[in-house]
């Protein structure tokens, strides 16, 4: 892999008395989109999280641009940050200002630029979300698509280096999807990002990555190229990637033996 | 944004709405002839029974207050309290041969010491000044004592007419 | 069963000091650092308005009944002994010094306490929270902090109007409808309430409950669980544990600046 842009070497993660990561190890390599994939509940978010400085894991390190996010100080993290972009599952806009001021805080907040200037910045990046003619409008009226777009185009105010992806197809309808999808791969070509997607929407995801991840047990069961998924023996890996009811993962949740249940 | 204008301004009339009922406060409930410290001298009296009275009780001569008592001690010799007061600065023509009383405001009020100017006879008497001492107190009246003293004097008094009417029965007789 | 309750009680005395501590810390991280005056005071105007202005009117309206019940219960009372010229000192001592402040503190945490409690609950429900560190702001100085001054400006403003009201009203119920008589009704009063042992230690009260309040009502909204019951547990939390801190507060600051003297 030629220049990771973040590294994940050995991650342990416990939350409580779980363990939620054990010694896992990843890649994301620079101005390509990597997908992360798993069932749902075994903790995607917290590792767009752990890479995003939120969380400490209990053992390992995780690189960014080659420094280690875990060691770094609060001043130095926050400069990491703002290199990152994140999109939350729900977007996450601030509902007491209008999608224009969502665009624009961190802008406002992180830049001492003239207003007009910023107006510009901030119509440009709605225009290629295709969110233009919304910009006033607040948050509550936004329909749950448009709300991720105008998310997005806050992301990518400040153009960072990274987009971290949690969960973007969620619940939306094929033409939502089809719009989010085309706009990851645009954005990423058009403004040279590296993309982290966290998705179990394996079709979706698979059309877009360049490298995919799948993740299960608390470590890395697969990887490769979409090819390479789409082709391998795994039974775990063909049981997530064909969406098949029973497998590796099981169907029935351990129980008794059935016919001594109903009848005692 | 455009609504801080809007917001700025209620936020002010709320300020400015806090600021009134302040002086409101302060000037139809509260005493603002409130009294100066510090053009003010002190003297000291010493009384038998000092009753209920509490520092910050005023001094009032006729009625009018003139002073504040600072300080209420044990005297450690005598064991009997001394009283500091300070007295405004204005009322500085008190002779020295005044006398002090506790006396109550009202029915069941709070204490208060009452000043009777003395005789001013332009030779041996001086003005008050910063540290001089009033001899002549009186001390409070203590509501059990006067109870005491009603009800005791009572019973001599009916004692006195029993004999009496009986030594003029025996007289008669 | 000794053992469990011993236990128990165990746990929740640690767990007691724990979240103490992480309330200690939020606030901290909250005032500390350089104010950048330019961008966090329309934060501060906003908030201020928020909870200042928009609880005028019902902080107005109790005074002004509290007032008034307080002025005709001491009218009722005090008539027997007639000492109803000490109808005012009656009225504006018990405000000053009690009810102003406690009423008012009271009246805050149920509404403006509940309302910061779901706000920010809601914010870190939507990941709002999150997303204010993804994007390298600080959440405690941006959102927790402008409430937090906010509230301590706002409280003791409300309960000085309270009390101001409060006795405007005990004086319309005394003297424009039972008749006691102005002059004294005014002027009693003023002889029995002291500028800086009255009023002043009912601000000095006021501010005390205020830092309670808002502190209470920002912690729990910051920790709680972020889904639709954990917050609407957190406000029942506020708005129950704000009330018991103030009115156990009052007892401690009553005793400490009047029950001395």
């Amino acid at each position: 892999m030629a220049n990771p842009l973040v590294e994940v070497k050995n991650l342990t993660f416990k939350r409580g008395e779980r363990t939620i990561y054990d010694k896992l190890n990843l890649r994301v390599e620079q101005g390509k989109i990597t997908a992360i994939m798993g069932p749902s509940g075994i903790g995607k978010t917290t590792l767009l999280k752990l890479i995003g400085g939120q969380l400490i894991p209990e053992q390992g390190e995780i690189l960014f641009d080659g420094q280690d996010i875990c060691k770094m100080s609060r001043a130095e993290l926050y400069r990491a940050r703002n290199r990152m972009g994140m999109l939350f599952q729900s977007g996450a806009l601030f509902t007491d200002m209008s999608t224009f001021d969502n665009v624009a805080f961190t802008i406002r907040e992180h830049t001492r630029l003239p207003e007009a200037l910023i107006r510009k910045i901030v119509l440009m990046k709605l225009e290629s979300v295709g969110l233009r003619g919304a910009a006033d409008l607040m948050p509550s009226e936004l329909s749950g698509g448009m709300a991720r777009r105008a998310a997005l185009a806050r992301t990518i105010a400040l153009d960072p280096d990274l987009i971290m992806y949690d969960e973007p197809f969620t619940g939306q309808d094929p033409i939502s999807m089809g719009v989010i999808i085309s706009l990851i791969k645009r954005l990423n070509e058009a403004l040279q990002l590296t993309s982290i997607v966290v998705s179990h929407d394996v079709q979706e995801v698979l059309s877009i990555a360049d490298y995919a991840y799948i993740i299960a047990d608390k470590r890395v069961i697969a990887e490769g190229s979409a090819q390479q998924l789409l082709a391998s023996r795994d039974p775990q890996v063909i049981q997530f990637i064909k969406g098949e009811a029973d497998g590796p993962v099981h169907f029935h949740y351990p129980a008794r033996d059935y016919v001594q249940e109903l009848f005692e | 944004m455009r609504q801080t204008t809007k917001y700025e301004f209620w936020v002010g009339l709320f300020l400015l709405l806090g600021i009134a009922a302040l002086v409101f406060l302060g000037l139809k409930v509260a005493n603002v002839q409130g009294f100066n410290e510090a053009k003010s001298y002190h003297i000291s009296a010493t009384f038998d029974n000092i009753g209920g009275l509490k520092v910050r009780a005023p001094l009032k001569v006729g009625g009018v207050v003139i002073g504040r008592v600072t300080d209420i001690e044990l005297d450690p010799k005598t064991y009997l309290p001394v009283v500091k007061i300070a007295i405004n600065q204005a009322y500085h023509d008190i002779p020295d041969n005044s006398s002090l009383s506790i006396k109550t405001s009202g029915l069941l009020g709070e204490q208060y010491v009452a000043l009777s100017l003395g005789f001013d006879d332009g030779e041996t008497t001086e003005m008050l000044k910063d540290g001089s001492k009033i001899i002549d107190t009186k001390s409070a009246i203590v509501l059990e004592d006067l109870i005491g003293q009603f009800l005791y004097g009572d019973k001599n008094k009916s004692e006195h007419a029993d004999a009496g009417k009986e030594s003029a029965e025996a007289d008669s007789q | 069963m000794i053992v469990n309750m011993i236990s128990a009680f165990g746990r929740t005395a640690i767990t007691f000091c724990r979240s103490l501590g992480s309330a200690g810390f939020m606030l901290w991280g909250a005032l500390i650092g350089k104010p950048q005056i330019r961008k966090h005071f329309p934060l501060l105007i906003k908030q201020l308005h928020v909870l200042g202005v928009q609880s005028l009117l019902i902080i107005m309206l109790s005074g002004l009944f509290i007032g008034m019940v307080i002025g005709l219960q001491g009218y009722v009372v005090l008539v027997d002994f007639a000492a109803e010229t000490s109808l005012g000192q009656l009225v504006a001592l018990s405000l000053l010094r009690e009810l102003g402040p406690v009423v008012t503190a009271l009246l805050f945490a149920g509404r403006a306490g509940s309302a910061l409690t779901a706000e920010i609950g809601l914010m870190k429900a939507t990941e709002q929270l999150s997303s204010l560190e993804m994007m390298a702001v600080d959440p405690l100085r941006r959102v927790i902090s402008p409430r937090f001054w906010a509230g301590v400006i706002a409280m003791p403003i409300l309960a000085i109007i309270f009390t101001a009201v409060g006795i405007w009203g005990g004086s319309l119920v005394g003297v424009d409808w039972k008749g006691v008589d102005a002059g004294s009704f005014w002027s009693v009063m003023q002889n029995s309430v002291s500028w800086s042992y009255d009023i002043l230690n009912g601000f000095i009260k006021s501010l005390c409950f205020a830092v309670s309040v808002v502190w209470i009502a920002l912690f729990n909204g910051y920790h709680c669980i972020p889904t639709s019951e954990g917050i609407s547990k957190a406000t029942t939390k506020t708005v129950v544990n704000a009330s018991l801190v103030v009115l156990g507060l009052d007892f401690v600051l009553t005793a400490v600046m009047f029950g001395a003297g």
